[in-house]
């Protein structure tokens, strides 16, 4: 991803303050003194598996839940202060879809114009030029419920869209998009930030969009655990990820650390190894331990890779009981 | 406020269902209700040519209103669940304009479907003037604002439409069987007489029974007087609308 040359990041304003905020609902704590700074025109990543709290952070953003403790400023107001001021400035896609079906594409962004007191000819040019960006002009007179959900999810990104917003917040927007329609929607984000400066805040557990944030940002149990670009965090766990699966993986486990020194992880029934020169490894274990071993893979470290380096947790695997409430 | 507004209307008249609902349901109630009662059932205070049939008819049209501001509300409930109420509740606008653009929607659909109704007059034995029919209107438009943000303080509370159907049958449908629609408070036991005294839609009711019969007020029977009824009326459309904007205001 083109990151942002250092002395630009340093010289632009910050999109997005947090200092210490902190949500729970009831006993379970949904966010952790999270602190975050998230530049203008950049496109962030918010990261993390289900139920970790990145819903709950977006909905904060997203001025529909207030900060039960710390601070969030958006272009620098207060969010408790100012939210009409700010929601302005706001765009919003969540993940369940915003639309009315039984209202036509054209309707469905003009009633959302309206909210955002767009009307008359900017109306028109707005929608007009949306539209045709989003290749939904032969759709625009069909009823939503009639589109497909590819289809539906890009009128959802138009509406988003239409009023201009500086800051465009999106709740896991790829879910429900093939892979082909997820790369040009990532596609089309880079393109936004390049046409219009804006700034993009998206949540995913998408590790394909996450590779093409600026940055990204692990949520874990509530807790921001780290944050980087893409490079730089996989650039943390140094060489290779070699993954073993073996019928017995304790006793493997303690096998490798007696003969090669080093500490394998046991995530999820597999055992993880971070080293350099991953591929001599795996020849050396597979020689060193026949029969025991069910397979053997090494690879350049992914963003999955540096959430279970970061967390000792698979990134896929559910919580029990952590569902994120809605 | 106005795009909510125009919504609702547009939704309204896509959905068949809905117009059928609220205007035939009351409809052959009120046949079927004012049918077989016609023989047992006379209001007491009232001249003789006021039966079952006549005397539930303002009823039969509050029942329309009814029945028009619950599905109102249940679209919100609707919107809830579907997330269009998120992608509103993000928008600029506070959140007093959003529930005057859903109680306005709801408002509108049922003041169109009584007027509606108010053709079938002659059928219930009464010949409206010009200034009983802009005086009718006037009750409706108060009366259906009531309902409606009425039905909002619930929806807006609800986050599924079966927990909206079990809460209207329980609190909606009494307020309008309690309300003089059915039966008149006259007739009905101490306690339960009181009961109708303080329901805010018995007033409502009395309004639309004397707007009705502007021209031979005796018709009307023994209900409240008509500035009372319309100023109990007002007060009941505003303490809802205000109840409708707190709530909303507590939602997230």
């Amino acid at each position: 991803m083109i990151a942002p040359t250092p002395s630009a990041e340093d010289a632009a304003p910050a999109a997005v303050v947090i200092r210490g905020l902190s949500h729970r609902y009831g006993d379970r704590r949904a966010l952790v003194n999270v602190e975050l700074d998230i530049r203008r025109g950049e496109i962030f990543g918010i990261l993390g598996p289900n139920g970790g709290g990145k819903t709950t952070l977006f909905k904060v953003l997203a001025t529909l839940t207030p900060a039960q403790e710390g601070r969030v400023e958006i272009f620098g107001e207060d969010v408790a202060r100012a939210p009409l001021a700010i929601r302005r400035r706001l765009g919003v896609v969540f993940q369940h879809p915003g639309l009315d079906p039984k209202l036509t594409v054209e309707e469905n962004l003009r009633c959302h114009a309206a909210l955002y007191g767009l009307g008359g000819a900017t109306f028109r040019v707005r929608s007009a030029t949306m539209l045709e960006r989003l290749g939904l002009v032969e759709r625009a007179r069909d009823l939503v419920e009639t589109l497909s959900g590819g289809l539906a999810r890009r009128v959802e990104l138009a509406k988003g869209l239409l009023h201009g917003p500086e800051l465009l917040l999106l709740d896991e927007p790829s879910t429900g998009l093939d892979p082909g329609a997820r790369r040009d929607f990532i596609e089309y984000l880079v393109h936004l930030r390049a046409t219009e400066g804006v700034t993009v805040v998206l949540t995913t557990h998408g590790m394909e969009e996450a590779e093409r944030c600026d940055r990204v940002g692990f949520v874990h149990r509530g807790a921001l655990v780290a944050v980087g670009t893409p490079d730089a965090l996989k650039a943390e766990i140094g060489g290779d990820v070699v993954v073993v699966h073996a019928g017995d993986p304790e006793r493997l486990r303690a096998r490798i650390r007696q003969r090669f020194g080093c500490e394998p992880r046991l995530v999820d029934g597999a055992l993880r190894v971070e080293l350099p020169r991953g591929h001599e490894f795996v020849r050396e274990v597979v020689d060193a331990f026949p029969g025991e071993i069910r397979s053997a893979t090494f690879g350049k470290p992914t963003l999955e890779d540096v959430f279970v380096h970061l967390t000792g947790h698979r990134f896929w695997a559910q919580e029990p009981g952590r569902e994120e409430s809605a | 406020m106005r795009a909510l507004w125009w919504r609702e209307i547009i939704r309204f008249v896509r959905q068949r269902s809905r117009v059928i609902g609220a205007f035939a349901q009351p409809l052959l109630f009120w046949i079927l209700l004012g049918g077989g009662f016609s023989a047992s059932f006379r209001p007491p205070g009232t001249p003789g040519d006021v039966g079952a049939l006549q005397y539930f008819y303002p009823g039969i049209i509050a029942l329309v209103l009814l029945f028009t501001a619950i599905f109102a509300t249940i679209a919100v409930v609707e919107d809830r669940k579907s997330g269009f109420l998120q992608g509103v509740l993000v928008a600029p606008i506070p959140r007093g304009s959003i529930v005057l653009g859903q109680a306005l929607g709801g408002t509108t659909l049922a003041v169109l479907q009584g007027v509606l109704f108010l053709a079938l007059a002659p059928l219930a034995g009464i010949s409206l003037s010009l200034l009983s029919i802009v005086a009718v209107t006037l009750v409706l438009v108060g009366v259906s604002f009531a309902l409606t943000n009425l039905g909002l303080v619930i929806a807006w509370r609800m986050e599924s439409t079966q927990g909206f159907h079990a809460i209207m049958n329980l609190i909606l449908m009494p307020i309008w069987l309690l309300s003089g629609a059915f039966f008149p408070a006259a007739g009905a036991p101490g306690w339960l007489g009181w009961v109708m005294r303080l329901n805010p839609l018995t007033y409502g009711m009395a309004a639309l029974r004397r707007a009705l019969y502007l021209s031979v007020p005796a018709a009307s029977g023994a209900v409240p007087p008509f500035a009372l009824s319309i100023f109990v009326t007002a007060v009941f459309s505003l303490v809802a609308f205000a109840g409708a904007t707190t709530v909303a205001r507590r939602a997230r």
